[in-house]
């Protein structure tokens, strides 16, 4: 299924790293990652703890500078230059660890803020696809609520909703379940299958195995901040090459 | 555990069960509940009656209150003219509409500060000493606050004219009270008593209170320039008394202003008040951006907010919300060192006092004229921290 999905989107390239280099004061964390990302292709980036994988994704939308190589998505190219850097968040969602909602806010408010201020849509229009994606991600009834007063599996998902409002062309996840209970990381990543098969980009840095062998097109191992093996979930988990990929997947299977 | 359950009382199960000590168990439970609890609690009780015995004894057969009685207009308005005084009545008026408003819409502490205010106006139309004139005009202020507070609710738009007219108040006060050409002038000089004082503190913290944030945005700015601006500053004006700021502000002010240019010394003594309290706003405001998760910009960021529309809308309202107790604090603050303006020959309600203890008549009465203005401070000074205290619970300053 996830193959006609590629093709249907013509091979189209949304992200392309090349050589990119970070460093963080004298600690090389990113060393020569080159990588290319096609339309609707979920790539889910896997590593051990310090490898990077964080890192990486967050230089995909500016959160991170980086020292050398060049990054494109969407055709921009990611510069110094601010506007640029404001255009490339504007198709990217992200969803953290942490999940990260304005504890000040209502859910709505949370979620409408963006295309509100960022995208210029009427405040009735933002509000209408606001609680047509809270539907979407399950909770339609929690609008008013503030974060607070929701779980920790109920905020990520209105985390989740909140990075679609802007209706982006790519989404980003940093773990986005381990910051969870167990019985909650079912529901947050039911929502990203959900997605995935709706035919969005996705780039997962997750520890959740079963989620990548099932939804992934591709899977990237990093280690020491570099890409060691890439390759679909069959040949990575059954057939891994590289003697590190190995050791990693003896460590978490 | 189940049949006491089933069998036990048919009370509803979500409501506690009801505390059955009394008033004897009470005491047995918070001031005797061991030997030395016991003996600190009557130990206190002496103490306190001996200190209630003799102050309030004092207050009510030795003390001599004529010196607040006589010269109660000077402790309220100085040396205001009496021909322009409606016009501070009217302010307060306004004043009093506005509370009644806020009272009948929001109710809660709106309401208990309207409350407060209106036992005042009663207090000094019982009071024997007060004017004929100033009962009347006690008497509009207390019908404008019940009718404002009964129609309130119903006028068309009340939050947003209510909350339009807060704003606008203090300008129209400040017109009303000096009147620029439009209504007959009253120079400075001649202001006084409690209004100084309350013009001074309302001025400096209401003004400090902008000039604080955009310094707190300033210590954190990448331009070294405003940085080192900013960080010299406010490290130089919190490293110096209050009452150093008003001497410069008086003695060397004049001598770097060209000649000719003469500013009043009211408002030398706004400006240097304001600038002193910014001070210390800014660290109070920085201290809340500091408390704001990393998380929170990058989140911001990450949706596509650029950075004003992400210090407006999400970093400084939290970081604002979380130091109100702080910014308060500083505001009580600065309205009780506006006492210091006396040093410098200002009559604010403390320099009041010290004007008319000197008058032979009141002779060894300065007790009394000391105790009404420290009486005339607390009652403000509470009432503001008893509203900061009831907006933080309101706002859930601590919850996340
Ligand atoms: N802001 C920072 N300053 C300095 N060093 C950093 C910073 N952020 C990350 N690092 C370092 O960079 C390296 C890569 O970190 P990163 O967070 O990308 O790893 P990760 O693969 O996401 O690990 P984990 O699975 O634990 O989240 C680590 O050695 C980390 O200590
Ligand atoms: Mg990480």
């Amino acid at each position: 299924m996830s193959q006609a999905k590629v093709k249907e989107n013509d091979n189209k390239e949304i992200i392309n790293c090349n050589n990119v280099n970070k460093w963080f004061g004298h600690h090389h964390v990113l060393k020569d990652v080159s990588l290319t990302v096609k339309k609707g292709e979920v790539l889910v980036i896997l590593g051990p703890s310090g490898s990077g994988k964080s890192t990486f994704i967050r230089t995909i939308n500016g959160l991170e500078e980086i020292q050398r190589g060049e990054i494109t998505i969407d055709g921009i190219s990611l510069s110094h230059d601010v506007k640029d850097i404001e255009a490339i968040r504007k198709e990217t969602g992200m969803v953290f660890q942490q999940f990260n909602l304005f504890p000040h806010m209502t859910i709505l408010k949370n979620i409408t803020l963006a295309p509100i201020w960022v995208r210029k849509k009427p405040k009735a229009d933002a509000e209408k696809t606001a609680l047509e994606l809270l539907e979407r991600v399950g909770i339609p009834e929690q609008a008013h609520k503030y974060p607070g007063q929701l779980s920790g599996g109920q905020q990520q998902r209105v985390a989740i909703a909140r990075a679609l409002a802007m209706q982006p062309e790519l989404m980003l996840f940093d773990e986005p379940t381990s910051a969870l209970d167990p019985e909650m990381i079912k529901e947050v990543l039911d929502v990203m299958k959900e997605l995935a098969n709706s035919g969005m980009t996705m780039l997962v840095v997750t520890h959740e195995m079963g989620f990548a062998r099932e939804v992934a097109d591709r899977i990237v191992l990093f280690d020491e901040g570099e890409i060691i093996e890439q390759g679909t979930p069959e040949e990575l988990f059954d057939n891994p090459k590289h003697e590190r990929t190995k050791l990693f997947l003896s460590q978490i299977l | 555990m189940k049949t006491n359950m089933e069998t036990g009382t048919n009370l509803p199960t979500s409501s506690p069960p009801k505390s059955t000590i009394g008033i004897l168990g009470w005491l047995k439970q918070n001031l005797f509940n061991n030997w030395y609890n016991s003996i600190l609690t009557i130990l206190s009780v002496l103490v306190l009656y001996f200190a209630l015995k003799g102050t309030l004894t004092w207050v009510f057969t030795t003390a001599q209150w004529d010196i607040v009685a006589d010269n109660f207009r000077l402790f309220m308005v100085g040396q205001f003219p009496v021909e322009e005084i409606w016009r501070i009545w009217l302010a307060l008026s306004l004043v009093s509409l506005l509370f009644g408003l806020s009272a009948g819409i929001w109710r809660g502490t709106n309401l208990h500060l309207s409350v407060v205010l209106m036992g005042i106006y009663l207090i000094h139309i019982l009071a024997s000493f007060t004017s004929v004139n100033t009962k009347m005009w006690l008497g509009i202020n207390i019908a404008i606050l019940v009718v404002s507070f009964f129609t309130g609710p119903r006028i068309p738009k009340h939050k947003v004219v209510t909350i339009l007219g807060w704003f606008l108040a203090f300008p129209i006060t400040i017109f009303l009270v000096n009147g620029f050409g439009v209504l007959p002038e009253v120079s400075t000089n001649l202001w006084g008593g409690l209004l100084l004082t309350l013009l001074i503190s309302i001025i400096a913290i209401v003004f400090a209170f902008p000039i604080g944030i955009l310094l707190a945005l300033g210590r954190t700015s990448k331009l070294p320039i405003i940085r080192y601006f900013c960080i010299f500053f406010i490290e130089f004006v919190r490293g110096i008394p209050l009452i150093t700021v008003l001497f410069m502000a008086m003695l060397l002010l004049p001598l770097f202003l060209p000649e000719g240019i003469e500013i009043n010394n009211v408002l030398r003594v706004m400006v240097a008040c304001t600038l002193f309290t910014s001070a210390y706003m800014a660290e109070n405001v920085r201290g809340g951006l500091q408390s704001i998760p990393n998380g929170q910009y990058e989140a911001a960021k990450a949706i596509g907010l650029n950075p004003i529309q992400s210090m407006t809308f999400i970093i400084m309202p939290q970081a604002l919300r979380a130091v109100i107790p702080a910014i308060v604090g500083q505001s009580i603050s600065m309205f009780k060192d506006t006492s210091l303006v006396a040093i410098v020959g200002l009559a604010d309600i403390l320099g009041i006092a010290q004007a008319v203890k000197s008058n032979p008549d009141y002779l060894g009465r300065i007790m009394e004229a000391y105790l009404f203005v420290a009486l005339a401070y607390w009652v403000i000074a509470y009432s503001m921290s008893y509203a900061s205290r009831r907006l933080e619970k309101q706002l859930g300053v601590g919850e996340r």
